[in-house]
């Protein structure tokens, strides 16, 4: 029979840790916004069941066919994809320490997805104009719903958009800036990888 | 003396503390081409009218899927190291939600749909 005798005192051995690990601020920020992201892409996942359920009940009023224009839409995803690669520069530069060009090409993208958005609310007025209103049938309240949220995700992008040049500006490349550009730059790849599912599932299919 | 090694230390947490990913121009490039490719045929798929309804459909779902996993890789530097691996096991729990939720509410509806016309329409026929 074997027995076993714990050493006391200081050789006894340690099962837990008293001290604290470091927290230094910012540290698992990245990490948060990602989880953040992840629930974001479960309401899009929502929005586009119901769009996928509802996108083919049109109360006999107008469908896909008759009031995407293909077109616009393609102007609309090259501005996206152009702003994505103009964001990446962004990040590029912010890694070279170069604030002047992390500004510039902030703007930059700032400019293309504001040409998103004005192309957007364009397509928008004109459906409205035309009657197709989200009112008008199910298919339109859907597509509207999932559209008009990612549209609204982008608007909020801008403003963060704005806001950190202006910060950028103020104290220069400090690690809560570049926290802060690290994760718009999450914010607005994600946009992009909605879009793809917007354009291919809303806009391509609807015109099959 | 305990002080100082703790500031020190903090410090040079502070500078590592916020591991933004490394970005390269080779990455965004390839990306950017590649996005660029892979929206660019499904849209000439569609506006063309080449292939039949269904095997475009097949196809450009398919590109999309392709488009997506480039964004994560080129675009949001996804890898399985990144975070500690915390990034790739919260979106593999998200695709799998995100699955079982769109398949599911897909199937039930389609159900649904399925069972509440024809049958309303046959009942109503049987009445004498």
């Amino acid at each position: 029979m074997s027995s076993i005798t714990l050493p006391a005192g200081d050789d006894a051995p340690v099962y837990y840790e008293i001290d604290e690990h470091p927290h230094p601020e910012g540290h698992s920020t990245l990490l948060g916004f990602w989880i953040y992201l992840m629930s974001d892409c479960l309401i899009f996942a929502i929005l586009f069941a119901c769009y996928a359920v509802l996108g083919g009940n049109f109360a006999a009023g107008p469908g896909p066919k008759d009031l995407f224009d293909l077109t616009l839409i393609a102007l609309n995803t090259a501005m996206l994809l152009f702003s994505s690669i103009t964001y990446g520069f962004a990040m590029i530069a912010m890694q070279n320490r170069n604030l002047r060009h992390v500004q510039m090409w902030l703007a930059v993208t700032g400019l293309f997805g504001a040409a998103f958005l004005a192309i957007e609310l364009y397509e928008f007025s004109h459906l409205i104009h035309i009657g197709a209103t989200p009112q008008r049938s199910a298919f339109l309240s859907a597509f509207f719903t999932l559209v008009g949220t990612h549209g609204l995700h982008v608007t909020f992008g801008l403003i963060w958009l704005v806001t950190l040049i202006v910060q950028l500006g103020r104290h220069g490349l400090n690690p809560a800036n570049q926290r802060r550009v690290a994760c718009l730059s999450l914010f607005w790849h994600f946009l992009d990888v909605i879009w793809i599912g917007v354009f291919t599932f809303v806009y391509l299919m609807g015109m099959l | 003396m305990s002080a100082a090694t703790t500031h020190a230390e903090q410090a040079e947490h502070d500078a590592h503390g916020i591991e933004i990913p490394h970005a390269s121009y080779r990455d965004y490039t390839i990306g950017f081409v590649l996005s660029v490719i892979l929206t660019a045929i499904p849209f000439g798929l569609v506006m063309t009218g080449t292939l039949s309804p269904a095997v475009t459909a097949v196809t450009i779902l398919g590109l999309a899927v392709v488009q997506i996993v480039v964004h994560m890789i080129y675009f949001l530097h996804m890898s399985p190291k990144a975070e500690g691996g915390w990034s790739i096991t919260s979106l593999i729990f998200t695709i799998i939600v995100v699955g079982i939720m769109l398949s599911g509410s897909l199937w039930v509806m389609s159900h649904l749909n399925a069972n509440m016309m024809p049958q309303a329409h046959e009942e109503t026929s049987q009445i004498p």
